[in-house]
């Protein structure tokens, strides 16, 4: 029975070519209807659009030829954009100066994200991966962690002053806990499997850190990075609202005072833009690092 | 001038401590493998054969006794002893190509023997179209025939399985079971094969060791006598099968009783 089973294993397709024939399978139909393609690739954008075109429609007509309205329609608001951007329709002191806010906030962002970065990655892997550390420094972390950022913002200006620096500081903090966490769940959530591995393929010692410990908990720190990211744009609004002159926080604030509502909302589709765009682009960069896991490639 | 094993285990017991319970994995083990033999290790579960094999591997320090490779004590996990787990154990941001280069890779050889060494042993389990890629993108039966090109390509003498095909579907079992009795006979290596399968046992081993469960221990070693390849049909075949599954079942009845 034995000879007679290799008879039939020999018959039967091998699995590595089974595999390329279901992968077959799959991208044909795609190539032979290119028009049900078309539309399954169009899908999620229509419904995307779909949902903020149905807003806006209620936005316009809720806002629109009523004078007492305190929310202007979205035409003004569009208009107002667009004075800020390029200038040539109200021609105030808003006028063309979108870059240098837009510019102020994410250098700020930027800044304090990559501050966050050169300590947050360190400090998580030492807390992960040496005890000493963990036992020294996480307790203080855990406690200090609560804190909402927000309640930092006095005691960052006590320290700081006010100007950039306090915003700056609360960009630090703000992207600092979740590149800290995910870091250290990262680093300490290796298979113990894959140590055992390295070792007996003569990988040993701190070797083992840079070959197996840091690939391995690259999925986990990224989703810190992005959550620390996306953090540093909800942040930088509350550290730009007192005392500085530039930033996208500021003209938010400064419009409300004076009941430019249009600026305000402008400034916060602007920080959506761009705080998706930053969102996109290291998402980017997460699908080249993290091509072999199949939960991100 | 006797030859020496390339494995040599005495008395070799191993307790681990388990929330403040000390648990007797193995006791008094004795087992001498001689270079190029095929062993396999049954046994139910709990009988030790998995203890025995880490042990081997240098994952564990034994309690009791020694394990020797060449005469030399096993201090630590090392090249020379490959283990292929039933999980794998591959790494999953390295592609096929680079798993199995990692071993020559820690062991800082040469870009261009790196290179040749690796197309080699991915050409000798036939997975040159499967390179370069992932192994999450791989059927069981190929990320185990990965795991034993990682292992052959770090130059291990003595390759340690355990349970290897227990998670792969019975089709894929048999075929990997034959490749792996070819490539054997081919290339001299040693081989302890930890299974609860008997007919894998027979079917693979010159060797089949069985052991018994609490306290884990060797029990009795039978050579395998049948000539290669073997028949699973056959009647000296089915005969060994009724030995070692009564046997086993004898050991169920004492530990039940």
């Amino acid at each position: 029975m034995r000879c007679s089973r290799r008879d039939i294993v020999s018959t039967l397709a091998s699995d590595t070519d089974q595999l390329v024939a279901r992968e077959r399978a799959t991208r044909q139909p795609i190539r032979r209807s290119f028009g049900e393609g078309g539309w399954l690739r169009l899908r999620p954008v229509l419904l995307a659009i779909a949902f903020p075109l149905a807003l806006l429609a209620f936005w316009h007509f809720a806002t629109v030829s009523r004078p007492a309205s305190l929310i202007p329609p979205p035409y003004d608001v569009w208009q107002e954009l667009e004075d800020l951007a390029f200038g040539g329709i109200n021609d105030d002191a808003y006028s063309r100066t979108l870059h240098i806010h837009l510019l102020a906030s994410m250098s700020r962002v930027y800044g304090g994200f990559a501050m966050a970065l050169f300590v947050a990655l360190p400090l998580g892997m030492l807390i992960g991966r040496v005890r000493l550390v963990r036992e020294l420094v996480d307790p203080t972390i855990q406690i200090l962690r609560p804190i909402p950022v927000t309640a930092w913002l006095p005691l960052a200006m006590i320290i700081f002053g006010i100007g950039p620096r306090s915003a700056i500081f609360l960009v630090f903090l703000g992207a600092f806990y979740p590149i800290l966490v995910n870091t250290i769940f990262g680093v300490r959530a290796v298979e113990p499997r894959l140590f055992e591995a390295a070792s007996m393929l003569g990988c040993t010692g701190s070797a083992q850190f840079f070959r197996v410990v840091l690939p391995a908990a690259l999925p986990s720190i990224f989703t810190g990075l992005r959550l620390g990211l996306g953090f540093s744009w909800v942040v930088i609004v509350v550290g730009e609202m007192t005392g500085v002159q530039t930033g996208l926080g500021a003209i938010i604030m400064e419009a409300r005072q004076l009941s430019r509502t249009e600026i305000v909302i402008s400034g916060m589709i602007v920080i959506g833009v761009f705080g998706f765009l930053s969102d996109q682009l290291i998402m980017l960069l997460g699908k080249r690092l993290l091509a072999w896991s199949p939960s991100h490639g | 001038m006797a030859e020496v094993p390339i494995l040599q285990m005495h008395n070799l017991g191993k307790t681990f401590a388990q929330n403040g319970r000390a648990i007797e994995a193995l006791r008094g083990a004795n087992l001498s493998v001689r270079k190029g033999e095929f062993i396999c290790l049954i046994g139910a579960s709990g009988c030790g054969k998995s203890t025995l094999l880490r042990l081997a591997a240098g994952f564990e320090i034994p309690t009791t006794g020694e394990a020797l490779m060449w005469g030399m004590p096993i201090a630590g996990p090392g090249p020379s002893r490959g283990m292929v787990f039933q999980d794998y154990g591959l790494f999953p941001w390295l592609t096929v190509r680079d798993n199995v280069g990692f071993g020559p890779r820690s062991r800082g050889r040469p870009k261009q023997e790196i290179k040749e060494t690796t197309e080699r042993f991915i050409e000798l389990v036939g997975l040159q179209n499967f390179a370069d890629v992932y192994p999450h993108q791989l059927s069981g039966g190929m990320k185990q025939r990965v795991a034993i090109a990682r292992v052959l390509a770090s130059d291990a003498e003595l390759v340690l399985m355990d349970e290897p095909f227990g998670a792969l579907d019975a089709m894929t079992r048999e075929r990997l079971q034959d490749e792996l009795v070819e490539l054997w006979s081919r290339s001299g290596l040693t081989v302890l094969f930890v299974t609860h399968a008997i007919e894998e046992a027979i079917f693979l081993a010159d060797r089949v060791v069985v052991m018994s469960p609490g306290p884990g221990r060797i029990d009795s070693e039978y050579a395998i006598d049948l000539k290669r390849p073997r028949d699973i049909a056959s009647r000296d075949f089915n005969e060994w099968r009724r030995l070692l599954a009564s046997k086993l079942h004898s050991h169920h009845a004492r530990k039940a009783g």
